[in-house]
């Protein structure tokens, strides 16, 4: 029985995937999120490669006309306020609209990430004084903080981006840091210490690996929230400057048109909320992917 | 428990003198000299010199802080620039507006959620199920400001049966439990209720999930109990987190009501930020912006003491 | 034990631990893991350390290794003391320790290959040469390095998990193995194989082990000598047969004959124990077992009892033991 069982052993058993092929390969059989990824995926090229599409001018308006419906011949989704083609201003719109919603949670996730882990790794004081400044911010709601930034920095992308980062490090901290103090306290960190290595190689080597993954699937989480956030301070002119597309500051100009075209008027938010759901969907999708016991 | 309710005390102060100094600081991370708004763009060197006295901008910043703290606690905010009122009087007539609709919000956000989380959880993977959760998700993804504008679209523009803006007919300000006012408070109150629908959705569904999966469900159904006894079991176990939630979902929106606000062009706290914001008015922005952050601290501390006496699994020493 | 020099001691090794509380997040009160606790150890033997749970057996190895900084004591490796004459990573390197928990003691990304090399590759070693090493020690705790190298620990069984930590444990090439709880959580028919694979590789590999454990058959079973602590102080030390067939100290009479036997023979008439360990914050005064002793007197009240040696390497820290102690029982 022996010989032949041998004779049927491979060379080498077949590798076993690496933990994040295997996150992939479950991620890819959810429907759910490989529509998200699909729309996002569209909108996302259709925005970086707007200009060669062969779009409309975005900037260019016409007096005459202004607030065309949806199936005008040669303006397939209208004009806005001004004249301007709404498909192209759409398509154009996801270039800011994208980058000040996803470019924040970005930052936040590397500024966070490096507290997080640092307060829960080296703990005692220096865990104190980070988590005790960041227990400040969430003293204020999130819209809340975001506007007094904004408002007080005044409106344009930068000091948008600045007060979108502001507002999401503390929660991508606070995560960070029960997560690596969840990890430091197993036995595989002690059995690394053990084995004579420095703090730096356990922190590359063992606690990187385990809490940068589900610290990105909170992150991706918020990209929602940001989207939302992002685009609503430039609807209420503290973002975007016109006549830039960007789809909360459409909302904002073409609110006055709701009582001529409806429709066309709603467009931008129709836009935001089709990136935000995606987003949700695709980090609900991922974190069940990640989760290895299943 | 009493020493965990006066530990909890004793550390919200320290929280608020520091939100305290980011709102102060907010006037100083602001661009340009905080007297330009003041000043007529002509204004003398000398004349520059003296309103800087008189604002004591002249002073060293830990002084500036003491001296604005130590009026802030006796209740005096400064001035606007705009209209000259004293800030708080106009955040005092903005804030009970804003209260109004975040309250309706979020009762109206929780009876839902709480609704349809329970369904949800109870018959999980039915297509009640799904058909809840994508709700919830909906809710958490929704521009909300611009629901508010589809809300108008449907119920203003083409019904024509609510009013699209403002707080009561004619553009009054003051509120009164009449028709005519509610009429107004209904579109706002619904745009704004969506987002805690969707987050109690969420929460209450997965809290019932976690308590029909537990073992003393089963035992309890084994004893003999009926399906109407376990709901109660159910009731009594999800209540302190969903509370809980609710009262931090109800900071979010008082909070968070400027969008609304500005769509419905409801004259609460959020119209008098976005003002101040145009108009540059500093001290109508810090001031606003203190009120609100400590009532969300104050809230924050009720929450914690009320799930802490209500939930005897929390023993904080 | 003889004259020789001892492969490691340890001496008044002491631990507690601060308990916070109150209004100001204050010290309120002490945990006393390990107070005093001395011990030596000769290269090739195994000491077995029993104890109800909390007693300070876990806290005793990680403070061995220095995972734990103690709050005093001296450990010494080969007459080195650590800290002066022997450095922190050299120690490590002579020691290793295998855990309770052997899904968490892996870490779940890497695999257990990855895992058995990382310790060589810190202390130097090439990557192939890390890698030979990480095949030829999971041969040696028989698991096929062709079939088992490139797996991830979710994907083994808590038998296999433990030989990889066996493994892991054995790359440094360590003199003394410090097995913590290692084969309790094991199934009792995996438990039989691995222990045995421990004896085998104690023979290959001339180590020493100090074998933690609350199970008594186990320590039986493995040891030569065994140290019984309980709330942190070591009660009885002495060679197997000295414990298991004449124990002195009360607590550990009472241990013994709580553990379950096959013999009808062997059952004692001795007073099983009562109730649980007192709290190990704040311990009784004097004997820290008094308060559950049936013969425990004033004396033991007063005064903590020291180790009295009974000759043949066996000594009980009990005052019935020492002459002139004032316990009535005690020789004067």
């Amino acid at each position: 029985m022996s010989a032949p069982a041998a004779a049927l052993t491979p060379v080498a058993a077949p590798a076993a995937r690496g933990y994040w092929a295997n996150v992939g390969r479950r991620l890819t059989r959810d429907p759910v999120s490989m529509a998200c990824l699909g729309v996002l995926a569209l909108i996302l090229l259709a925005a970086v490669f707007a200009p060669y599409l062969g779009l409309a001018d975005p900037y260019r308006g016409s007096m005459i006309r202004r607030l065309r419906p949806i199936g005008t011949e040669g303006y397939p989704l209208g004009t806005d306020e001004l004249g301007r083609d709404m498909l192209s201003r759409l398509i154009h719109g996801g270039r800011l609209s994208l980058l000040i919603g996803i470019l924040p949670v970005i930052n936040a996730f590397v500024i966070g990430s490096l507290l997080g882990i640092l307060a829960g790794y080296v703990g005692g004081r220096v865990n104190m004084a980070i988590m005790r400044t960041i227990d400040v911010f969430f003293a204020f709601p999130s819209v809340l903080l975001a506007i007094a930034i904004s408002g007080a920095l005044g409106a344009g992308i930068v000091n948008s981006l600045v007060s979108l980062t502001v507002v999401f490090v503390p929660p991508i901290t606070r995560v960070a840091e029960s997560v690596t103090t969840g990890v430091r306290n197993l036995d595989f960190v002690d059995a690394a210490r053990a084995s004579g290595a420095g703090a730096l190689t356990v922190m590359r080597v063992h606690i990187l690996g385990n809490v940068l993954g589900p610290i990105f699937v909170y992150a991706t989480s918020l990209i929602s929230v940001s989207m939302i956030l992002a685009s609503g301070l430039s609807f209420l002119g503290l973002g975007t400057k016109p006549p830039e597309p960007e789809w909360g500051l459409m909302l904002n100009t073409l609110r006055t048109a709701i009582y001529v075209n409806p429709w066309v008027a709603a467009l931008p938010g129709a836009m935001i909320f089709a990136v935000s759901i995606c987003f949700n969907l695709l980090s609900d999708g991922l974190r069940s992917a990640m989760d290895v016991r299943r | 428990m009493l020493l965990y309710i006066l530990r909890r005390l004793l550390y919200v102060l320290p929280v608020a003198l520091a939100v305290s100094l980011v709102c102060f600081l907010l006037v100083h991370i602001a661009p340009g000299d905080p007297l330009i708004s003041v000043l007529p763009p002509d204004a003398s060197q000398q004349l520059q010199e003296e309103m800087r006295k008189v604002y004591g901008f002249d002073r060293p910043l830990p002084v500036q802080f003491g001296i604005w703290i130590g009026r802030a606690v006796q209740g005096d905010l400064g001035s606007s620039i705009a209209t000259g009122r004293t800030v708080a009087s106009e955040v005092g007539r903005a804030v009970g507006n804003t209260f109004i609709l975040a309250v309706a919000a979020t009762l109206l956000g929780f009876v839902l959620g709480a609704l349809f989380g329970f369904v949800a959880g109870y018959f999980r993977d039915s297509w009640i199920d799904k058909a809840a959760t994508t709700l919830a998700i909906a809710g958490v993804s929704l521009p909300h400001y611009w629901l508010g504008m589809v809300l108008v679209i449907v119920f203003s523009v083409w019904l024509g049966v609510l009013p699209a803006v403002g707080a009561g007919p004619g553009g009054s300000t003051d509120w009164a439990w009449d028709w005519a006012h509610i009429r107004h408070l209904i579109l706002p109150a619904v745009t704004m209720s969506v987002i805690p629908m969707g987050i109690v959705t969420r929460t209450i569904r997965a809290l019932v999930g976690d308590i029909l999966s537990q073992e003393f469900v089963d035992a309890l159904r084994a004893k003999g109990l009926t399906d109407g006894g376990v709901f109660l079991h159910v009731v009594k176990n999800a209540a302190p987190t969903a509370l809980a939630v609710m009262g931090v979902q109800l900071g979010y929106l008082l909070g968070g009501s400027i969008l609304i606000e500005t769509v419905f062009s409801w004259p609460g706290t959020g119209f008098l930020l976005n003002a101040a914001i145009f108009q540059r008015d500093l001290p109508l922005l810090q001031g606003t912006i203190l009120v609100l952050a400590l009532f969300f601290v104050g809230l924050n501390l009720a929450v914690d003491v009320v799930q802490t006496a209500l939930d005897p699994r929390i023993k904080r020493g | 034990m003889s004259g020789a020099e001892p492969l490691l001691s340890v001496a008044e090794l002491t631990k507690h631990f601060p308990v916070l509380g109150g209004l100001f997040h204050r010290r309120v009160a002490t945990v006393h893991a390990v107070d005093a606790l001395s011990f030596e150890l000769a290269k090739g033997e195994t000491l077995g350390i029993v104890g109800e749970s909390g007693c300070g057996k876990s806290t005793t190895a990680r403070l061995t290794m220095r995972l734990l900084e103690p709050d005093a004591g001296r450990i010494a490796l080969g007459g080195a003391e650590v800290g002066r004459e022997l450095s922190l990573r050299a120690l490590r390197r002579r020691v290793q320790m295998v855990f309770q928990d052997s899904y968490a003691s892996l870490n779940p990304r890497l695999t257990v290959e990855d895992t058995i090399a990382f310790g060589p590759r810190v202390q130097g070693a090439s990557e192939d040469a890390a890698r030979a090493k990480a095949a030829d020690l999971l041969a040696r705790v028989g698991l096929d390095p062709m079939l088992f190298a490139r797996r991830y620990p979710h994907e083994l069984s808590g038998g296999q998990r433990q030989r990889v930590n066996i493994a892991r444990a054995l790359a440094l090439e360590p003199e003394i193995l410090i097995l913590d709880e290692a084969v309790s959580a094991l199934d009792k028919s995996v438990e039989a194989q691995v222990l045995n694979l421990l004896l085998d590789l104690k023979a290959q590999l001339c180590l020493t082990y100090i074998f933690i454990s609350h199970d008594l058959n186990v320590v039986q079973y493995i040891s030569d000598r065994v140290m019984v602590m309980y709330l942190g102080r070591m009660v009885e030390i002495g060679p197997v047969e000295a414990i298991y067939g004449g124990a002195r100290h009360p607590y550990t009479r009472a241990l013994l004959s709580a553990m379950p036997s096959m013999d009808p023979e062997r059952r004692t008439q001795e007073a099983p124990l009562a109730g649980d360990p007192p709290n190990p914050i704040d311990p009784p005064s004097g004997c820290r077992f008094r308060t559950r002793c049936a013969m425990a007197e004033t004396a033991c009240e007063r005064a903590v009892p020291a180790p009295t040696a009974l000759g043949a390497g066996h000594a009980v820290a009990c005052h019935m033991a020492a002459p002139g102690s004032g316990h009535s029982r005690a020789a004067t």
